[in-house]
């Protein structure tokens, strides 16, 4: 049976002591020679010995397995086990998963963003797995006094087949832990995995579908308050007074207290302190311009035209290409401000005492929340902990650490253990977006319909860097110029799932549709022959694998079908983000005389798929992720303020919008790639295109429902 | 403040809130049983979905004043060990990704089932479609009501 828990390192020795002794492992996983110190049970119970991850092995034969990154439903707490599971030879229905803490002495990049987690962690935890069955053979060798070339290992045991013997790993783990450790270990061959690429179920499925605390908002203590906040209603606004008394004085409430621009109300139950947060008169001055959509529309022509733009990448000569141009192209797309919307909103656990603090929550980036925590309460960083929680989504949202402040800020006020929770309310207008942004593209044509132009501006606002210059079609074109302007709105944004891309993909691949038909080429066919020429003459640096890319082309328009199918319309896309490789066909139908989103077919190369289940999951939710936004997703202001505040006004996809999800991916045997985001960024120019195709309209701007030809579509 | 006798998975409780507070509210922060989400307060997301005499309601806009002698059920009742055949189809078909939403679905699926053992497809999706999964795994949360439903008799 699958076990699996939460668990501080604390609790976890404990656990592993009670099996019984056995085997303790600590690995350097952030040590490419991951050089293993074998650690004894006594002293590791005794906490002295320094040693930088866990594997262990109860005598019980009960294998526990740590995962170190943040889970927020990517699925690393089931993959990364399954991966140290594989080289251990173990067997799988032993090994339970454990949710490490915050320990920077131990892991390396305990962060869940820019799907880094298992590229970054691909070869420790193979080492992990690979040098703990060496040491177990060794240990079974020397036992039966024979050679460990000898000695075989399956299902979580050692074998020796010509004498028949075999020893469990269980009980062969104390001895194994005082043999010596090798320098190096020999990883298995791709083709003898026998978990990696099996379809695994998440470790977590039982106490899901029982309602165990698991979240961060299932955090309670003895002791512990209840804090809601009132930030400032507006962007631009900050806090000028607050009666406190009238709302002190509500049953339940234990304070009020104010720091930033912040007013917290504290008390002894959530449904106290939100009604009393709901209850409170503040007043707020003016310290910036407060925005309106409106404004921003104009902000994005103004700046479009005339702002002042970085260079991002030049090939060629651009300015002579569109002079000698047949044909231009032209096209702009703009996107809205999209909150994060994980469905567990904001929140996390603060204990902020003298000597240090205690931290819990859902964070995507523990050792930030440590970090300004200290920096905040004037307490060492090695005097806070950080146990880090399952995380109901995060799509970004929890790379930040405000909300972490804020518990740690609340809690150092009031001198109690507090829990700040955010309403979906808080949630949606407390900021941090994925930013509007707007894109002008050009294409020069000559008389046989070649590409030889391209232009892209990006006008972002607070993103740096709108575009993503060294992404296809760059290095195929021979003139190319992308540049970026910023503009630097009050609004509060961040990263969400697949920054800048999420819709510079769209817009990308909606554009080069459009130019495929003014060239008058096979939108399939017009995106092989840039490859090919990417391949045989590129142009400048290239940082994607044309193959790679070529080869999810391929898949996808067969699996698909491409251009053989009666009566369905289809729209192409392919995307390289996070280091995979995606490209999908949306398919439309009409259906009394309206189209209908039918099916999407997704090709996806990112390398040795770890958990096929979870790997499937991650696609469908990516392109589910990514159309509904496209479709639905909108966040506009109004003086400062969002007009979406919950689910009422700001719409989320459901069960009846969403088309069949077909994932096929490329069986390459290349190290594995991240895939909590790049399913997603392709989506919606494979539905926009497919639309067109059955409408001839072309979907420019998100959310598609507010497009004059969307109208009448669900 | 008021006191309210409650019958939660065939358990008596009391509870000392005022009567204006949401039973999902009473679940999780007076009586322990966290299992029950909060998404979003006002019955769009689905994530607080218990059974009020076997019916599935939000339990995040229903003040306890309001549920008298009515029997409820959260997740943690819903089977006595976590082998419902939804609670056991969500497992089969794999259904959670980061989870959080899942309880909801499954209270939501359960209500479905009991009402009406063989949905057909539509009356599956249309029942669903009133809970948000924000990872998006519809598909087989559709797929995991099938066969929760194919097990049941």
């Amino acid at each position: 049976m699958q076990t699996s828990e939460q668990t501080s390192r604390r609790n976890f020795i404990k656990i592993a002591a009670a099996a019984g002794g056995g085997l303790f492992l600590g690995f350097n996983w952030s040590n490419s020679s991951a050089l293993p110190v074998v650690v004894d049970a006594q002293k590791v119970a005794a906490g002295l010995v320094n040693f930088n991850s866990y594997l262990s092995i109860g005598t019980d034969n009960v294998i526990t397995i740590i995962s170190p990154n943040p889970e927020i439903g990517q699925g690393i707490k089931t993959a990364f086990p399954m991966v140290v599971a594989e080289e251990l030879d173990a067997d799988w229905k032993q090994v339970k998963t454990v949710q490490g803490n915050l320990d920077t002495g131990i892991y390396e990049r305990q962060v869940t963003g820019g799907s880094g987690a298992v590229p970054h962690s691909w070869e420790r935890l193979r080492k992990a797995g690979a040098t703990a069955r060496y040491l177990l053979v060794e240990a079974a060798a020397a036992q039966w006094s024979v050679p460990a070339s000898e000695c075989t290992t399956e299902n979580g045991k050692v074998l020796h087949r010509t004498s028949g013997k075999s020893l469990s790993y269980g009980e062969l783990a104390e001895a194994a832990s005082k043999m010596p450790a090798p320098a190096e270990v020999k990883l298995k061959k791709e083709s003898d995995f026998k978990l990696i690429g099996q379809s695994v179920r998440n470790v977590d499925n039982n106490n899901i579908a029982t309602g165990k605390p698991l979240f961060g908002l299932d955090v309670y203590r003895e002791g512990m308050l209840f804090a809601m906040i009132q930030r400032p209603k507006a962007f631009g606004l900050k806090l000028k007074s607050v009666q406190k008394e009238a709302v002190k004085s509500m049953p339940g409430i234990v304070d009020v207290v104010t720091f930033d621009n912040s007013v917290a109300v504290v008390g002894k139950s959530t449904w106290q302190v939100k009604k009393a947060k709901d209850a409170l008169k503040i007043e707020y001055e003016k310290e910036a311009e407060l925005e309106s959509s409106a404004d921003h529309n104009r902000i994005f022509q103004q700046l479009m035209e005339n702002g002042e733009a970085t260079v991002r990448r030049k090939n060629g000569d651009v300015e002579t290409a569109f002079k000698n141009a047949a044909k231009v192209i032209k096209s702009e797309y703009q996107c809205p401000f999209l909150p994060h919307s994980p469905l567990e909103p904001m929140n996390f656990f603060a204990h902020v005492r003298e000597d240090g603090v205690e931290l819990i929550g859902p964070t995507q980036t523990p050792e930030r929340a440590r970090t300004e925590v200290a920096k905040l309460t004037g307490i060492a960083p090695e005097k806070i902990t950080v146990e880090i929680t399952r995380q109901g989504g995060g799509f970004g949202r929890r790379l930040a650490a405000d909300f972490v402040l804020e518990a740690a800020n609340v809690s150092k006020l009031v001198k109690a253990p507090v829990k700040v929770i955010w309403t979906r309310e808080d949630d949606m207008t407390g900021g941090i977006y994925r930013p509007a942004v707007r894109y002008r593209f050009e294409a020069a044509l000559d008389k046989s319909g070649e590409l030889i132009g391209y232009k892209l501006r990006g006008v972002g606002m607070n993103s740096g860097n709108s575009t993503r210059e060294d992404n296809f079609p760059s290095g195929s074109v021979e003139n190319l110029l992308i540049d970026s302007v910023e503009y630097k709105s009050p609004i509060t944004t961040g990263p969400w799932r697949a920054p800048i891309t999420n819709f510079l993909a769209y817009a990308e691949q909606s554009f080069l549709d459009e130019v495929a038909e003014a060239a008058g080429k096979d939108p399939v066919e017009f995106r092989l022959a840039l490859l090919e020429k990417a391949k045989k003459s590129p142009v400048g640096d290239i940082k994607y694998d044309v193959d790679r890319m070529i080869g999810v082309v391929k898949l996808a328009a067969e699996k698909s079908k491409w251009g053989k199918k009666k009566g369905v319309y289809q729209g192409f896309s392919v995307y390289f983000s996070h280091r995979s490789y995606v490209a999908q066909v949306g398919e439309v139908v009409m259906e009394k005389g309206k189209p209908v989103l039918k099916n999407v077919i997704a090709a996806v190369d990112c390398g040795i798929v770890i958990n096929k289940s979870g790997s499937l999951q991650q696609v469908r939710g990516g392109v589910v992720d990514g159309l509904g936004h496209a479709m639905y997703g909108n966040m506009t202001f109004k003086d400062g303020a969002p007009d979406q505040r919950n689910f009422n006004g700001f719409r989320l996809i459901r069960m009846n919008e969403i088309p069949e999800v077909d994932v096929h991916f490329v069986d390459n045997g290349i190290s594995p790639t991240g895939l909590g985001e790049p399913a997603l960024p392709p989506a919606g120019g494979a539905v926009a295109n497919a639309f067109y195709k059955a409408t001839k309209q072309r979907l420019r701007n998100q959310p598609f429902i507010n497009e004059e030809a969307f109208k009448g579509i669900s | 403040m008021a006191s309210f006798k409650l019958t939660i998975n065939n358990r008596a409780y009391d509870a000392d809130v005022e009567k204006d507070t949401p039973l999902l509210w009473v679940l999780r922060d007076n009586l322990g049983l966290v299992g029950t989400k909060y998404g979003c307060g006002i019955a769009q997301c689905g994530a607080c979905t218990v059974h009020l005499d076997g019916k599935a309601v939000r339990s995040c806009v229903l003040p306890v004043s309001a549920v008298g002698k009515a029997k409820v059920t959260t997740i943690e009742g819903l089977s006595e060990k976590g082998d419902h055949p939804v609670q056991k189809a969500w497992d089969e078909v794999d259904v959670a990704q980061c989870g959080y939403c899942q309880a909801g679905q499954i209270m939501t699926a359960a209500a479905l089932l009991k009402e009406n053992p063989k949905p057909s497809d539509e009356e599956i999706v249309s029942t669903m479609s009133g809970n948000i999964c924000r990872c998006g795994t519809y598909h087989r949360i559709r797929e995991a009501v099938k066969v929760a439903a194919s097990k049941t008799n």
